[in-house]
């Protein structure tokens, strides 16, 4: 504990490069993964978009996150979503 | 007799393919197997360089193929270690001289007579991967802690669990603890997580890696094995299914603020 006060206090809480480079590599490999054309990708995200967009509030429309991730052989979707509220329904 | 058919495979060039075939080839050598080294990287063939036998190569893979050799002729003894053979791959010509069928026959015939046969693959996911490959049961994929090594590895995973060699084991090579230390550079647990494999071994960058190339003599050869040497020993003994902890690299950390820090952890 008192270790992590240490090293907020003298700056080892910037952005290292090493970390950079793990997030970057994130981003990519997701993509990578896919297989599928960017554009594929696109349509899809703004489709996903679409459907939640029709019963929550987003943040922000930008920020929909989708990649695929794999993990010992199997693959999955990840998306990643900030929700504002829940959308009343219309009566 | 049937021996294990092992490709060592990367993706990016320049990573280590070759030190690490050539060096786990003499190390599971000194250990009493019997092991062939099978260059697969034709036109770019170095394995023969780096384990000092550049002058012996007399017949290559090809002429087996042809008939117009036999295996036994082609096949370059090492005079160190005895029960040590290289199969080398034709530097005249290109990937394609070669079909994955043929290959695959090579290596079948091979692991007939030896324990262990170690394919050297060609960098690259072309012909020269899918040959290299095509008679393998088992794959070691060999990166280093870098941005474009390690995506290449993960294509290379990719390309093997859908050729049906299920669960590569992971080398990462050329290792700088101190620059993990600093944060400077992914650590072996962010590659792990990143590439969902198991690890095999961790080889630290050392530079009479670069010294013991120079002379054709692999590192593990040395009578006190520097680090990366041990590391590649380390790695022989898990292949024969031993369980040998991963070496642990650490910093010695002498500097004022490590000496807080550490006061602070209790370590």
């Amino acid at each position: 504990m008192f270790a992590d006060l240490l090293d907020r206090l003298f700056k080892r809480t910037k952005e290292t490069s090493g970390s950079v480079a793990k997030d970057r590599l994130k981003m990519v490999l997701s993509v990578d993964r896919t297989d599928m054309a960017p554009q594929t990708m696109e349509e899809m995200r703004k489709e996903i978009l679409a459907v939640i967009t029709k019963y929550f509030e987003i943040d922000d429309t930008e920020s929909l996150e989708v990649g695929l991730e794999r993990e010992q052989g199997s693959t999955a979707i990840i998306a990643n979503i900030p929700i504002r509220r829940v959308k009343v329904a219309d009566a | 007799m049937s021996g294990k058919v092992i490709v060592i495979t990367s993706g990016k060039g320049g990573v280590g393919k070759t030190t690490t075939t050539a060096n786990l080839g003499m190390a599971l050598a000194a250990r009493g197997k019997s092991v062939v080294l099978v260059d697969a990287d034709f036109g770019l063939r170095n394995l023969d360089l780096l384990l000092g036998l550049e002058n012996r190569v007399v017949y290559t893979v090809l002429e087996v193929l042809s008939g117009d050799c036999r295996m036994e002729q082609a096949l370059v003894r090492d005079k160190r270690q005895t029960s040590l053979a290289l199969l080398p791959a034709a530097q005249t010509r290109d990937k394609s001289a070669i079909t994955p069928e043929q290959m695959k026959e090579i290596t079948g015939r091979l692991s007939e007579t030896f324990d262990y046969v170690l394919v050297d693959c060609p960098a690259g996911i072309e012909q020269g991967f899918r040959n290299a490959i095509a008679g393998a049961e088992q794959a070691i994929v060999v990166t280093t802690p870098e941005v474009s090594a390690v995506r290449d590895a993960d294509r290379i995973i990719g390309l093997l669990e859908s050729a049906g060699l299920k669960g590569p084991r992971l080398i990462l090579n050329r290792y700088r603890p101190q620059m993990v230390e600093a944060k400077d550079m992914m650590s072996v647990e962010d590659v792990l997580e990143i590439l969902a494999v198991k690890l095999l071994g961790l080889i630290p960058e050392d530079e009479q890696v670069i010294v013991t190339t120079n002379r054709g003599e692999p590192i593990v050869l040395a009578a006190n094995p520097p680090p990366a040497g041990q590391a590649y020993l380390n790695i022989a003994r898990r292949l024969e299914g031993e369980d040998v902890p991963i070496l642990e690299f650490k910093v010695p950390n002498n500097g004022f603020m490590a000496k807080i820090r550490a006061l602070f952890s209790g370590r």
